[in-house]
């Protein structure tokens, strides 16, 4: 435990000055690039795929790997927007009820992969087209828009910080994303929620030989998943203030690279939420920053790939040294 | 843990038995001898295909989900009630998946239809499938694009390259004929994102020579990633007066965006297509305007060339559907209503 505790570090400076290197070469290149506005654009466009990024860091250090978390948060924020436009719930109903979705649905891949031993890549891949038509179904195939519920709205999109210190105009998502950040490290680091999913990660025999239930712990673990994953589809259906039943295919990719960048390994036992989150924005600094610098599409798509090998490039060696 | 195991491999046993009974039955809904080989078709005796003396025209779609395809279907609909006729409309998910459409087009061949609808997801992919329609005389009506080959009677569509030089006079009407505008569109390898862009920076390169295209982003129609592409932007060039937004998920994440950076009314907003957030915003103020094409009417001149073509019928080789221009002061009219869809 030790060991992985001072690797992780080592990988979350290295993360961390990458970040910063970032900025200072997009601050030289571009006057337009280090101003306030700019800086909470970015914080914001991370929230999103941030919150779906920490929830993913759960389930990658099983080993594992949940392909579903893009389309089961186009499906949570659907029945988000089912319970308060539909069926005319209170606000903090529907929100409940699309964590409570996305839970449910990691609870279903948790169950297949520990109960009915479905490999991870399968059994979420099923809840991804699982998640994909039921979205569509209770839909009806439209955008389901929130306009009746304007409170819905302040949950992305207003500023409880910017109520309580003026000036300080930063949105509810972007908070809602640094406390689920802090939620996830307590989780990872202090409960046994997170003893185990190291655990499992490293080793999962040795871990059921010394009688812990490993079954019961890994769907804990894709429940767990499940529900940061409802969470971000709450945050986007409230910035966009709709829930559209065709988007969201993709995000999970995003949500991996996320991952990987902060240096949590895909064979699992090892990864960090800090890891995460840095990951996380490194990758909107890249893409606003190219942006800025108005480098065409293509380009910013082969750049972020590069990143992607460079970062597990260096991981690996620095695992070799080790 | 055994008996799990055996109880799982028979659960989906079961299942799997259970979705192929589905499917045969499914089939054998569609057409007698729907599972007919196609050159078996070809031998004359496959008149067995729909009803007899009934017209079937299965239309094959670029899509289900959006807005603009349930229009399409609308009319497609509407005119298969008007003339009689039997209407089937699908499509694949996503616009990405050619060889699903491929498959729809093949199953729709297989059914030996009266007449066949198609918007191409790839020209080129489907031209095979497309000759084998000639070969057993049904007739082809291209709709929404076209496909690079003869074989279609007719195409339906709108053209987009006229309909973005309209959002950009438009544009250009709107800032005064001078300043830097930026483009936000879908896509750079579909006919519409291609032939929307071109149409609009033509438009200002050649008539407007005061105004600059400081950037064209690609946000693959996705809300979200509109919305943060059309920020940076904003960011980049803090004298941007106009944006455009190529299709509705480009428009919806333009209007997202200037509204977060709270420039509502600083930046002149143009669109193109229809769809709730975009009304909203038209009657808010927060975008001036937008380009709509006529889906119902697509889907409506669909079938009708469709059965003109089975009747022998002339049919002109192009039917353009149309496209408005919608703002404020007339999208309560009757003419824009009829066209635009929520």
């Amino acid at each position: 435990m030790n060991i992985q505790i001072k690797s992780g570090a080592l990988q979350q400076v290295l993360a961390l000055a990458s970040l910063v290197v970032l900025i200072l070469f997009f601050t030289f290149s571009s006057s337009n690039f280090f101003q306030f506005s700019n800086i909470v654009g970015i914080l914001l466009s991370t929230a999103v795929i941030g919150v779906l990024a920490l929830g993913s860091t759960f389930v990658i250090i099983t080993g594992g790997i949940d392909l579903s978390v893009g389309t089961v948060m186009t499906l949570s924020g659907v029945m988000t927007g089912v319970c308060i436009t539909f069926w005319g719930l209170p606000v903090p109903v529907g929100i409940l009820g699309g964590i409570l979705t996305g839970a449910l649905c990691g609870l279903l891949s948790g169950t297949a992969v520990a109960k009915m031993k479905i490999p991870p890549f399968i059994a979420t891949l099923a809840m991804m087209m699982i998640a994909k038509g039921l979205a569509l179904i209770i839909s009806g195939a439209k955008p389901v828009y929130f306009n009746d519920a304007e409170s819905f709205a302040e949950v992305s999109q207003g500023s409880v910080l910017g109520w309580l210190i003026p000036g300080l105009d930063i949105p509810n998502a972007v908070v809602i994303f640094f406390i689920a950040a802090v939620v996830g490290y307590l989780i990872l680091s202090k409960t046994i929620i997170g003893r185990y999913n190291f655990a499992l990660g490293s080793n999962e025999e040795a871990t059921r030989l010394s009688g812990v239930h490993v079954g019961f712990w890994k769907i804990v673990i894709y429940t767990l998943t499940g529900a940061f994953t409802g969470l971000a589809g709450v945050m986007m259906a409230s910035r966009l203030n709709s829930a559209n039943p065709a988007l969201g295919a993709g995000y999970e990719l995003e949500a991996i690279a996320a991952v990987v960048i902060g240096g949590t390994s895909l064979s699992g036992g090892k990864g960090t939420i800090i890891g995460t989150v840095i990951g996380a924005l490194i990758m909107s600094v890249l893409t606003n920053g190219l942006r800025i610098l108005s480098v065409p599409q293509e380009w910013q798509t082969v750049v972020v790939g590069f990143v992607i090998i460079l970062a597990v490039y260096a991981d690996i060696l620095r695992r070799r040294k080790a | 843990m055994k008996i799990m195991k055996k109880l799982s491999v028979l659960a989906l046993i079961l299942m799997l038995t259970a979705s192929m009974l589905a499917a045969c039955g499914s089939t054998g809904n569609n057409a007698a001898g729907g599972t007919d080989s196609p050159s078996e078709g070809g031998s004359g005796s496959g008149s067995s295909s729909a009803a007899e003396g009934e017209i079937y025209i299965p239309i094959i779609s670029k899509g289900f989900q959006h807005q603009f395809w349930q229009a399409v279907k609308a009319g497609a609909e509407q005119a298969g009630e008007e003339l009689g006729v039997r209407i089937t409309f699908e499509g694949p998910e996503t616009e990405s998946q050619v060889d699903k459409q491929i498959e729809m087009l093949q199953a729709a061949l297989d059914k030996k239809p009266s007449a066949i609808g198609f918007a191409a997801l790839d020209s080129q992919a489907s031209i095979p499938y497309l000759k084998k329609a000639q070969e057993n005389n049904i007739p082809v009506i291209a709709f929404d694009s076209g496909v690079e080959s003869d074989i279609p009677v007719t195409t339906a569509s709108t053209d987009n390259m006229a309909a973005s030089a309209l959002a950009a006079d438009k544009m250009a009407e709107l800032i005064g004929n001078e300043g830097k505008i930026a483009m936000v569109v879908h896509d750079q390898t579909s006919v519409t994102g291609v032939s929307r862009r071109d149409g609009f920076k033509k438009q200002i390169e050649e008539k407007y020579p005061n105004i600059e295209i400081v950037d064209i982003q690609y946000g693959g129609g996705d809300h979200l990633k509109s919305t943060d592409l059309a920020k940076a932007m904003m960011q980049a060039h803090p004298d941007l007066k106009g944006i455009f937004g190529a299709n509705e998920g480009s428009a919806v994440g333009v209007i997202n965006a200037v509204t977060e950076m709270k420039k509502e009314g600083q930046i002149i907003v143009v669109g193109f297509d229809s769809g709730k957030a975009q009304i909203d915003a038209i009657k808010n103020g927060t975008m001036a305007g937008a380009i709509t094409q006529n889906p119902v009417g697509i889907g409506y001149e669909t079938v009708k060339a469709a059965v003109a073509a089975i009747k022998g019928e002339k049919v002109e080789p192009q039917i353009d559907t149309g496209f408005y221009w919608y703002d404020k002061n007339n999208i309560d009219s009757d003419e824009i209503k009829a066209v635009i869809y929520e």
